[in-house]
């Protein structure tokens, strides 16, 4: 039997974290794309886009994560799409956060007090000039801290995807586990890298709303 | 041709009809006062000659332009035609001063900034606050941020500017400052629409006053005639009411 030392867990923990972090990063980028393709609909009043987005919305807030990977992963294979787990857990997380940020940023749009609105209807400008130049900026302001908040999910959202093979830092923790026979010191090194990755983000979250704070 | 021309106007909230035919025409370099109670329709009327509010029934021309709601292009060509004042004033707080003045003529009108910046630096003076270019909005009295607010909307040149309660908002002892602006503007010919409490002003500016009462026009004329002579016994009621 092969001995493994602590240093041997740690490093290939953190191999595997690496694609924790990249699972993340993915998620998070493709769900603001469309998280904010989201938001324009809904704040352009396109016809349905509302009742549309809205449904969108509860649908993934309603259900757990668990279950948008399993369907993801199961249901796409149902239908003859030939899914790996690194292509469901991108898709399921992608759509799970583009829900939750899409929902978060509507707020922070919707606290541009009206007069901004008004101010800059009345100055002619295009819808578009409207966020870009006016309620963009603000709402922007406001929506950091949250927005970085929920960058944490994320992180601690892609564990899941381990359900499915996808080898991140969960599943690498298991697989060391089984192989070690050690499980509380490799679950331990586990969470300790969740909390490497986002303690750090959490701590900026709350820096920028302390600043944000000061500024008012 | 009036400049701003209203007939038969007509807007619902609900079951709520709070202006029941509004016909008013308003010649260029004409300054209008609109007076009455809270709730008269006062507000609205005015609020639906840049579309900032739907209305029902009738037709609104500004300028000669007919007022399109849902024609997103009518109304960006019509909005360049009228300037609006607030009584929030409204300033973009994440701008400073000379950009909130800048924004729209370089948005709306495609001016370079260079020239932009000129004409702000320009109406900035004529306000009275030359020096608060680089100034940030919540660096500046209520007075200085509505006098802002003259100038950014000048920027646009427009045709016609309706004030919506301009003093409303500001200290006693700041609201002479805004009005001075505002009669200048006036003595320069701007087409005005405004909706005040400042009756006083009003009587000295306004070449004639527009008495609203439960969503009608109840009375118009001079001031010296709406002021000195009221026919109604509303514009009475009204008039005594605020110890004019």
């Amino acid at each position: 039997m092969v001995d493994f030392t602590l240093w041997d867990i740690l490093r290939n923990l953190g191999l595997a974290a690496r694609w924790t972090v990249l699972l993340s990063l993915i998620a998070f980028a493709g769900g603001g794309l469309i998280g904010m393709a989201l938001l324009v609909a809904r704040v352009a009043k396109w016809p349905g886009a509302e009742r549309a987005v809205a449904g969108y919305v509860q649908l993934f807030q309603g259900t757990p994560l668990l279950m948008q990977l399993f369907l993801a992963y199961f249901g796409l294979g149902l239908l003859g799409i030939d899914v790996s787990a690194w292509v469901a857990a991108a898709l399921a997380l992608t759509l799970y956060s583009s829900a939750f940020l899409t929902e978060i940023w509507r707020g922070c749009v919707a606290s541009v007090p009206k007069g901004q609105w008004e101010a800059s209807q009345a100055l002619a400008m295009s819808l578009w000039e409207q966020l870009r130049h006016v309620i963009g900026p603000q709402a922007l302001r406001i929506a950091i801290p949250p927005t970085v908040g929920f960058l944490v999910q994320v992180v601690k959202g892609t564990a899941l995807a381990s359900v499915i093979g996808f080898i991140e830092l969960t599943k690498a923790g298991t697989m060391i586990s089984n192989a070690t026979f050690r499980p509380f010191t490799v679950y331990a090194c586990v969470a300790l890298m969740y909390f490497v990755l986002c303690f750090p983000i959490s701590a900026w979250s709350r820096t920028l709303e302390r600043k944000m704070h000061a500024h008012r | 041709m009036p400049i701003v021309d209203i007939r038969g106007l007509r807007k619902r909230f609900g079951a709520n009809e709070v202006l029941k035919g509004i016909d008013l025409a308003v010649e260029a370099g004409e300054v209008i006062a609109i007076i009455g109670k809270s709730g008269s329709g006062k507000s609205t009327l005015l609020r639906c000659i840049n579309g900032l509010e739907t209305f029902d029934e009738g037709s609104l021309t500004v300028d000669g332009q007919a007022l399109l709601h849902g024609n997103a292009g009518a109304m960006r060509s019509l909005r360049q035609h009228v300037g609006m004042i607030f009584q929030s004033f409204n300033l973009f707080p994440h701008l400073s001063v000379g950009r909130n003045v800048m924004l729209a003529p370089m948005q709306v009108k495609n001016r370079s900034a260079d020239e932009a910046a000129k004409q702000a630096r320009k109406l900035l003076e004529r306000v009275g606050l030359a020096d608060k270019f680089d100034a940030r909005p919540d660096q500046l009295s209520g007075g200085q941020q509505q006098r802002v607010a003259i100038a950014r909307a000048l920027a646009m040149e427009p045709a016609v500017l309706l004030c919506d309660e301009i003093t409303s908002a500001l200290d006693p002892e700041l609201v002479g400052e805004v009005l001075r602006v505002v009669e200048s503007l006036a003595a320069d010919g701007m087409t005005l629409l405004m909706v005040t409490h400042e009756m006083t002003f009003a009587r000295k500016v306004a070449d004639r006053i527009v008495f609203m009462h439960a969503g009608c026009v109840h009375e118009i004329g001079p001031p010296q005639a709406i002021f000195g002579a009221p026919k109604t016994p509303e514009l009475q009621k009204f008039l005594a009411s605020i110890g004019d």
